[in-house]
């Protein structure tokens, strides 16, 4: 739990609440299994996002809140009947809080296969300067 | 409202809170259908959740199988069972990481469904798309239905 408490990447808290999304949508709003990663470069957000095609894939990134939206549109014909249904489409949503600095311009998103792939790198943090004393 | 995608098996957490996790889930799914909330879900709690439906001609399946390479899939059919398998595996990084969640699921999958009728299995179609798998699955002529004339 230890490495929980200090992960730099944080669920926003009131998830629940999605006041955009709401208002502006209709139909059920999922939330993606998401993994997320970071090695000293960059942090790696991987979600499952199954029938979502990269025209209604909207990723916002703006003071440090990551938002990912995206809509799926139902398959199915409307001379269709159900048999069996499991899951239902709608859109997915899911929020973010990032502690760490990203570098805007670098970011790169990959959708292949339903599974997004965002690779978010970090700012460069100043280099230590190290200052040698001189002996006179 | 916001609902979370029940996914079947959980990731392996090393946490010892992730059992309760799955409870609080569970119980959360269940105040829902309470309140009249639910969406009508059957969830079967195995991975990869379907949707079947039905039209005068054919069945379509469609499976949520996000990433996971369409021949990875083992498709079968006999009758009117149809077995879906196959492995999905999630790729380890190879640098240093530290992972701040995992929730996606990996492991391999075996389900089989019946369906209300036989199928004809030599004319099943399958197609693999932003990680749903469709399957058109014509039904055998003598179960189609059948207009039948009444002679005056």
């Amino acid at each position: 739990m230890a490495k929980e408490a200090r992960t730099e990447i944080q669920k926003a808290e009131n998830a629940g609440v999605l006041p955009h999304a709401e208002q502006t949508r209709p139909g059920p709003v999922f939330s993606p299994a998401v993994d997320i990663f970071e090695n000293d470069n960059s942090i790696t957000v991987l979600a499952d996002m199954p029938g979502v095609k990269a025209q209604d894939l909207q990723i916002d990134l703006r003071e440090s809140v990551l938002t990912l939206t995206a809509r799926v549109t139902t398959p199915e014909s409307p001379n269709e009947s159900d048999v069996l249904r499991e899951y239902r489409s709608g859109t997915f949503f899911r929020q973010f809080t990032l502690s760490e600095t990203i570098n805007q311009t670098g970011i790169d998103a990959k959708l292949a296969d339903g599974v997004l792939r965002l690779e978010l790198p970090k700012v460069e943090k100043a280099k230590p300067r190290q200052i040698t004393v001189r002996t006179s | 409202m916001l609902v979370r995608r029940v996914w079947p098996s959980r990731p392996t957490f090393d946490s010892p809170f992730a059992d309760f996790d799955s409870v609080r889930r569970e119980m959360l799914r269940l105040l829902d259908s309470v309140a009249g909330d639910t969406f009508g879900e059957v969830g079967a709690g195995v991975f990869p959740p379907m949707n079947i439906t039905q039209d005068n001609d054919n069945f379509y399946l469609r499976a949520e199988v996000p990433g996971i390479k369409p021949n990875e899939l083992s498709i079968s059919a006999i009758r009117n069972r149809l077995s879906l398998a196959g492995n999905r595996e999630i790729q380890r990084e190879h640098e240093r990481v530290s992972y701040h969640r995992r929730e996606r699921a990996e492991g391999s999958f075996n389900r089989t469904v019946t369906l209300p009728t036989e199928i004809n299995a030599d004319k099943v179609d399958a197609k693999y798309t932003d990680g749903i798998l469709t399957l058109t699955l014509p039904k055998a002529e003598e179960t189609k239905p059948r207009q039948i004339k009444v002679r005056p």
